[in-house]
């Protein structure tokens, strides 16, 4: 199907339409919407990472100047309500407790109350004022802490759910879920290896590090409408999170989505907006809540710090014959790791006939975590493509020809259940050996590392609109919003389907009421979901405006035919004269009214996607210090609607990668205090960090999609763990197991070598 | 605590504002000028994003105190294009798709700028060492260099067009 297919307009790369916008500093975030009359919040924080509430005295900071209210988390009530979404969802109750706690605080950050006045200033020192009473507990911040024999328990209520481990008491416990994947017969498995390698991996809890701070405005109306004004990556999702946990129907609630300073899958919880709603119902005022950076770190995100013990075993010539693995990934304070995805994402990219791996979701006191791309994958994978480099170096075998050897292809049982459909994984192995990086000599003190990563996608639901006016331009609304040039790709697809050109079609992103309901910018759904919505309404459109051209005709909508913007006579039609897209549109208001093509879809499934990375790492044997010298990403994309920010999300997710791998890690001090929150101490790559990232998109088209698009935004940063720890195993001799590979830890390891 | 009168120009505008001693560059920009182009990303020097230049000289406007701007020269992004002239910076940005959400790019158009004008050919690594000051988490920098190495070019181009 799709291989066959010819394009106009897809492929090309025009300039995003919001992007003047943005490079004259015109475009709104989150902190740049203001009201009369707005009222700045502040938020009141444990200093504590474990401790019970016993009072909340807000009595004094309510009656100081300026201050118009003070809330606290009586004024969030408790709920049992999930949200649900796609195959997961949102436990309400816990994002209610997260926003402001109840009982207990779980981390330090962790927010206790609110506050709403005049001024920042005055919001700031009434929130000091707060006085909060605190029984200090014993923190839990690590995993191997949180399952430790007597360890203190998070959450009394909480019971191990999933597939317990046998003979572990299910409650009290820190374990919120665990869950088997297996397949074969592993001992026997293991037994008929003739290698076998083992080791244990853990990676640091790292943040997304989004540029733009959490932000937003919301105004409580005295009839009890709402509207917000928001930085996320859903506003639905925003709108019907706050409305179940604040118990209000959401049709009372409007949310306008702001321009987004990055998310990367941190903003997609709740963290302000709710709050920001009971402050405002209380004082009467629109109020504004921003993050600081230090509360991003604190409060928002991260994801999971993790532990993986894994094997595999394998044949003299390669065959990959036996996995198991133990994954424990902490959740932060409350329950949603990510733990169950890593282990179906560990060893998704191989044939392995016979596997056993189980999955631990570990709360501990830290914050909640939240997605971030590709969540679960790159750490599980990191263990997987450290232990491959081990075997093709001890079977003295090329790492691609041992990977493209055991990988999974069109036809082969994914270790999650379902078959793959056309994947390109293949394709992406040839292109790498094919690639002159693969080949090219290495400096002094240098290694090369290869790694590849899969991931899912997401489908889910989405809406769209397009819209022809009468001068022949269009217009596409869409419910997603742009976190990095989706608008110029719906474009794109409209020019496809009308043959409009694409500056002449203006996207835009719509607010909660003014299109239908759009699953999040997230799982890399929006070029391949949201775009399939565009796709279809804009085919609704053109179907629409034949009917028109039949009108004009004077002759019936089969007789009509489409060919690049153009209605053209088919047979039955007689001779009529071709009527362009202008044409037809000049006559609507004559031929029945305005023309607006609308689809919603929900795919239950995407197309999953694998890449690869090569990396070469220079170290300084002396200081530990080490350097990204060059870099290249390869991935099967599908069909990629505007390449330059496909390459951008290729480019992006590696560098973020790179930084985990390498710098990135929260720092915790015994009692549970975070010790760098802020971009000096949470050392993220910077521009003279990095080489340039050459990419190569692999297209194998995605037979889901009906241009063969496949999600793009998250797979990129799977590799890059395992392609620079192999690289630092190439330059040194030394297999790191524990990220980052900062310089003090490269250093002790070579001491001890 | 009585408020400070000061007198500035920004972007070329001569005009004046109050402020409180405490107040940077930074929050009076956005909050008193609307001027919110310069973004915060940190508010401890670290991120770039609210990037201007003061007397020709880039500074991060979250560490200057409004009230030292009292009759000095304040460029934001917002002074960065001519009319409907953008600057090449901006331009090749666009060109090479080097933003993605866009949060960083109005610091990155007031240091690249900056650097441009300093000095008309910069090597990937002088470019890649001047904008360390200000980061992007959406693009791995790649199309960013490139673009602005392009711009750089373009910039020489149309001068010695001029010249000859
Ligand atoms: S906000 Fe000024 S450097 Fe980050
Ligand atoms: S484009 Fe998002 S931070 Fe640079």
């Amino acid at each position: 199907m799709s291989g066959e297919q010819r394009f106009k307009y897809v492929g090309t790369r025009p300039i995003r339409h919001d992007g003047l916008d943005k490079v004259t500093g015109r475009a709104n975030y989150g902190a740049d919407f203001t009201l009369p009359g707005l009222l700045h919040g502040h938020i009141v924080r444990s200093p504590h990472a474990h401790a019970r509430i016993l009072a909340i005295d807000t009595s004094a900071a309510a009656g100081m100047p300026g201050v118009m209210a003070v809330i606290t988390g009586d004024d969030i009530p408790k709920t049992t309500a999930r949200l649900m979404m796609g195959e997961g969802g949102f436990d309400l109750g816990d994002m209610g407790d997260n926003l402001l706690a109840h009982d207990k605080v779980l981390y330090q950050g962790h927010a206790v109350a609110a506050v709403a006045a005049t001024s920042p200033e005055l919001a700031r020192a009434a929130a000091e004022a707060v006085a909060v009473h605190y029984e200090v507990l014993t923190p839990v911040m690590t995993i191997d802490q949180a399952l430790a024999a007597g360890a203190p328990i998070l959450h009394d209520g909480l019971t191990t759910k999933g597939q317990p481990a046998a003979g572990v008491p299910t409650s009290p416990t820190n374990v919120a879920m665990r869950m088997e994947l297996k397949r074969g017969d592993v001992d026997k498995g293991f037994a008929e290896s003739d290698i076998v390698v083992e080791r244990t991996f853990t990676t640091p809890m790292v943040h997304q590090g989004y540029i733009e701070p959490h932000a937003c405005v919301a105004r409580h109306g005295e009839d009890g409408q709402i509207v917000v004004w928001t930085s996320t990556q859903g506003h639905f999702n925003v709108r019907d999170c706050s409305a179940g946990i604040l118990g209000i129907d959401a049709a009372k609630i409007k949310v306008i989505p702001s321009e987004i300073g990055g998310g990367f899958g941190g903003k997609i919880p709740v963290y302000l907006e709710p709050v920001a709603i009971a402050l405002s119902r209380k004082a009467h005022r629109p109020v504004k809540l921003v993050m600081s950076r230090e509360d991003v770190f604190r409060a928002s995100g991260p994801t999971s710090g993790t532990k993986v013990r894994m094997k595999l075993g394998a044949k003299q010539d390669g065959t990959l014959v036996a996995a198991s693995a133990s994954l424990y990934y902490e959740a932060g304070a409350y329950k949603g790791s990510p733990a169950g995805a890593g282990a179906m994402c560990a060893i998704a990219a191989y044939r392995i006939p016979n596997f056993f791996i189980e999955a631990y979701d570990i709360v501990v006191n830290r914050p909640k975590v939240a997605a971030y791309r590709a969540p679960g994958s790159p750490s599980s994978t990191f263990a997987t493509e450290s232990l491959i480099d081990e075997i093709a170096r001890r079977l003295n075998m090329d790492a691609l020809d041992l990977r493209l050897k055991n990988a999974a292809t069109e036809g082969d049982q994914a270790p999650y259940g379902p078959k793959f459909g056309p994947i390109g994984l293949r394709e992406v192995l040839a292109a790498a050996k094919a690639h002159p990086h693969w080949t090219a000599p290495l400096g002094a003190n240098q290694g090369r590392g290869v790694a590849v990563g899969f991931w899912f996608n997401a489908g889910m639901n989405s809406s769209a609109t397009v819209s022809v006016n009468t001068d022949g331009s269009a217009t596409v609304v869409a419910g997603n919003p742009d976190i990095g040039g989706t608008r110029v790709a719906q474009a794109l697809m409209v020019s496809e389907e009308l043959g409009v050109p694409v500056e002449r079609v203006r996207p835009s992103v719509a607010d909660t009421d003014s299109i239908g309901f759009s699953d999040l910018t997230g799982g890399s759904r929006v070029c391949y979901a949201t775009g399939m919505a565009v796709i279809e309404a804009a085919r609704d459109a053109r179907e629409q405006l034949k009917a028109r051209a039949a009108k004009m005709w004077g002759t019936d909508a089969a007789h009509v035919g489409w060919d690049d913007g153009t209605a053209i006579p088919l047979n039955g039609a007689g001779d009529r004269t071709p009527l362009t897209v202008n044409e037809i549109a000049a006559k609507l208001a004559h031929t029945g009214g305005p023309v607006i093509g609308r689809a919603t879809v929900n795919p239950p499934m995407a197309g999953p996607g694998f890449g690869l990375n090569i990396c070469d790492l220079e170290v300084d044997k002396e200081t530990g210090v080490s350097r990204v010298v060059r870099y290249t990403c390869i991935q099967d994309v599908g069909k990629a609607i505007h390449p330059s920010y496909v390459e951008g999300q290729m480019q992006g997710g590696a560098s973020q990668g790179i930084g985990w791998a390498l710098n990135e890690e929260y720092i915790y001090d015994r009692e549970g205090h975070l010790e760098n929150p802020g971009f000096l101490d949470y050392r993220m790559p910077v521009a003279s960090d990095l080489p340039m990232i050459d990419t190569v998109l692999v297209e194998v088209p995605n037979p889901l999609h009906p241009y063969g698009v496949r999600g793009v935004g998250e797979v990129p940063i799977v590799p890059p763990l395992a392609a620079v720890a192999n690289a630092m195993r190439d330059a040194t001799g030394v297999r790191f197991t524990d990220l980052p590979l900062s310089p003090p830890r490269v250093l002790e390891a070579l001491a001890t070598d | 605590m009585p408020k400070l009168h000061v007198q500035t120009s920004v972007n070329g505008d001569t005009l004046d504002f109050l402020c409180e001693p405490a107040e940077t560059l930074l929050d009076v920009l956005r909050n008193r000028l609307n001027l919110t182009g310069s973004k915060e990303g940190c508010a401890t020097g670290d991120c770039g994003a609210c990037s201007v230049l003061l007397n020709d000289r880039l500074v991060a406007s979250c560490l200057v105190l409004a009230a030292e701007v009292d009759d000095q020269r304040v460029l934001t992004v917002e002074g960065v294009a001519r009319g409907d002239a953008l600057h090449p910076v901006q331009q090749q940005l666009l060109e090479h798709a080097g933003l993605q959400c866009g949060i960083c790019t109005p610091g990155i158009v007031v240091a690249a700028k900056s650097l441009l004008d300093h000095n008309p050919n910069p090597t990937e690594t002088e470019v890649r060492f001047w904008l360390a000051g200000n980061l992007c988490r959406c693009t791995g920098y790649d199309k960013i260099i490139r673009a602005v190495l392009d711009a750089a070019a373009t910039m020489r181009d149309d001068r010695s067009r001029v010249s000859a």
